[in-house]
């Protein structure tokens, strides 16, 4: 399988990154490049075999559902880029 | 008591216990080495003398008052990816600039809670994604070995570079990292450090940027075994805020440092060995077969012959993780916004200008990898193949207690030397390492010699999930074995 600088496109726009027009042609040879090279994993035998999602033997703790942390919203908008009266200021999202 | 720099951590520990020293003086010290070195080495993305001296400060009245911890006034060097309150944490990335948690790293807890003081925080590979740190988004960190003769900068290995250009320039007398195929054991062995993986889940990950989730181990650096045993126990532990944080105790391992080797079952893979490979380090692996036969081990050969199939299938299961852990960083509650058109366009603009070409290259393969039509090739394939990599190992570790092999197929190369060829090349570097991160099992390098450009390379050593006791046993075998005390020669 291979990539086309159409489907390149089609990516960055998934991946919410604006389009690299310069690095278009290089990029759509590098993700090729890669794609080539994972093609190897053909070769192996995988019938039968779960997927590993993690290495983690044990099954995931349970815990109490029960509020742990919080009411700290200016610790939670220290960092925002736009923050007015306890709010993250966002560009308009809704027509 | 000796020169500040050239002590280990014990015997800094040490000297600090004794009243040779105080906190404040060797935090003083150490710090202005940081700032000397800083412009030869570029290794650090903070130096905040006055964050250090108070850490170091408060100390030193603990100890007055009786109440040292294990780490009681040891200066540390901390790798950028770990979240330390009030002090900016960026990852080495442009996106998350200024950015200054609210919040301490479970680890980082950990360390200070012993009476740790942080240096100044060390540079990285962009995000933790690269085998040389030429990635940052403040420069290439130089490496301060060079080959003899020659004024050639070269790469201290990545991600964890800045960590290992500053401890093996003499500064802090332990540093953290992260390794998510080989980002500690490969930068380790590329400076004739002691680097340390432990299982996955050992040490939390709470706190620590997020690359490749089910990948991503803390650990620790040294200048010795036992250094670095005593620095990854206590950084290690259970932590509820971490769901895949190991619930169990964790073990002595710097103890597990005196413990004879003889007996053990050590397996060496023939996988291991690459076109390509220099002789140098085929030699220096058979060398520690030998050290280790020695010492009384037995030798078993063994095969793990899903080796060269482990790199592909990391480049699509950490690139797959990656793209959707980097999500969050849309422009809107933290880091970097550049203001487009609407909303789509803000994102759109950010996250171009936020981060460099190797983290976008890996966001748009793990896109396309988790994308309609292709995830069960690729991303589905890759985590099967993953399986088989895990049981190759579960198989070997029926035969054997540890694994020998070498740590890196090359020595430290030079800058740009590898950036302008085909990214592949640069992820051949981890070749060795990867493995580990894919089956979650301790594995750690040590310094072993030098090659004949006089460039330090490291063996590494592998063992089951959570038997590091083993894994330290044999690090320290090795280390006694090898009497490597080479330093870089200072020029920076």
């Amino acid at each position: 399988m291979s990539v086309t600088e159409d489907d390149v496109r089609r990516i960055a726009r998934l991946a919410r990154i604006a389009e690299p027009k310069d690095r278009l042609t290089q990029l759509t040879g590098e993700l090729n490049g890669i794609l080539d090279w994972v093609e190897m994993l053909n070769e192996v035998d995988v019938e039968g075999a779960e997927p590993m999602t993690t290495p983690v033997i044990s099954p995931l703790p349970m815990r109490e559902d029960q509020v742990t942390d919080g009411e700290i919203p200016e610790k939670v908008l220290k960092n925002a880029p736009k923050a007015e009266e306890g709010f993250f200021v966002v560009p308009k999202s809704v027509e | 008591m000796s020169d500040v720099f050239s002590m280990s951590l014990l015997e800094a520990r040490d000297a600090l216990a004794k009243g040779d020293v105080s906190s404040a003086e060797l935090t003083a010290a150490h710090v202005k080495a940081a700032e000397d070195a800083q412009g030869a080495l570029n290794c650090f993305t903070v130096i905040d003398p006055e964050h250090a001296l108070g850490m170091a400060k408060a100390s030193d009245a603990r100890r007055a008052k009786g109440e040292a911890g294990a780490l009681e006034g040891v200066p540390l060097v901390i790798k950028d990816l770990f979240a330390v309150k009030g002090v900016e944490t960026t990852a080495s990335s442009n996106i998350l600039k200024g950015f200054r948690p609210e919040y301490e790293s479970s680890v980082t807890q950990n360390l200070w809670d012993a009476g740790a003081v942080m240096v100044a925080k060390a540079s990285m590979d962009e995000f933790a994604m690269g085998s040389s740190n030429e990635t940052a988004a403040t420069g290439p960190v130089v490496n301060p070995w060079r080959a003899k003769g020659s004024d050639e900068k070269l790469v201290p290995g990545g991600s964890s570079g800045g960590s290992v250009s500053a401890l093996s320039a003499g500064i802090g007398y332990g540093a953290t990292g992260t390794d998510t195929g080989g980002s500690i054991r490969q930068p380790a062995a590329f400076t004739g450090l002691v680097g340390v993986k432990p299982t996955y889940g050992r040490c939390s990950r709470w706190g620590v940027v997020a690359f490749a989730s089910s990948l991503d181990h803390p650990g620790a650096f040294g200048k010795t075994v036992r250094d670095s045993a005593l620095l990854t126990q206590t950084m290690a532990g259970h932590d509820p805020k971490d769901s895949t944080s190991y619930p169990g105790a964790v073990p002595d391992m710097l103890g597990a440092c005196d413990k004879p080797v003889k007996g053990l079952r050590i397996g060496v893979p023939k996988e291991y060995r690459v076109d390509g490979m220099p002789g140098e380090i085929d030699a220096l692996w058979a060398k520690g077969v030998e050290w280790l036969k020695a010492q009384g081990c037995e030798i078993v050969d063994i095969s793990l012959p899903m080796t060269k199939y482990a790199l592909p299938a990391y480049y699509i299961i950490a690139p797959a993780e990656a793209s959707s852990n980097l999500a969050r960083y849309d422009g809107m509650r933290y880091g970097l916004r550049v203001e487009g058109e609407d909303l789509i366009d803000t994102y759109e603009k950010t996250r171009a200008a936020g981060f460099g070409k190797e983290v976008q290259r890996r966001i748009l393969i793990g896109t396309y990898v988790l994308s309609a039509g292709y995830y069960d090739a690729y991303y589905v394939k890759a985590l099967k193949v993953r399986r088989r990599i895990y049981e190759d190992f579960q198989a070997a570790f029926e035969k054997v207690d540890a694994i020998l092999t070498p740590t890196t197929p090359s020595a430290a190369f030079g800058i740009g030397s590898k950036s302008k060829a085909d990214p592949i090349e640069m992820y051949l570097n981890d070749i060795f390492t990867v493995t580990a991160n894919i089956a979650g099992i301790p594995a750690m390098s040590v310094p072993a010699g030098l090659d004949k450009a006089g460039l330090p390379l490291g063996l590494q050593v592998i063992t089951r999930a959570l038997n590091e006791e083993t894994m330290f046993s044999v690090a320290a075998a090795i280390e006694d074995a090898a009497g490597f005390t080479a330093k870089p020669e200072r020029w920076w």
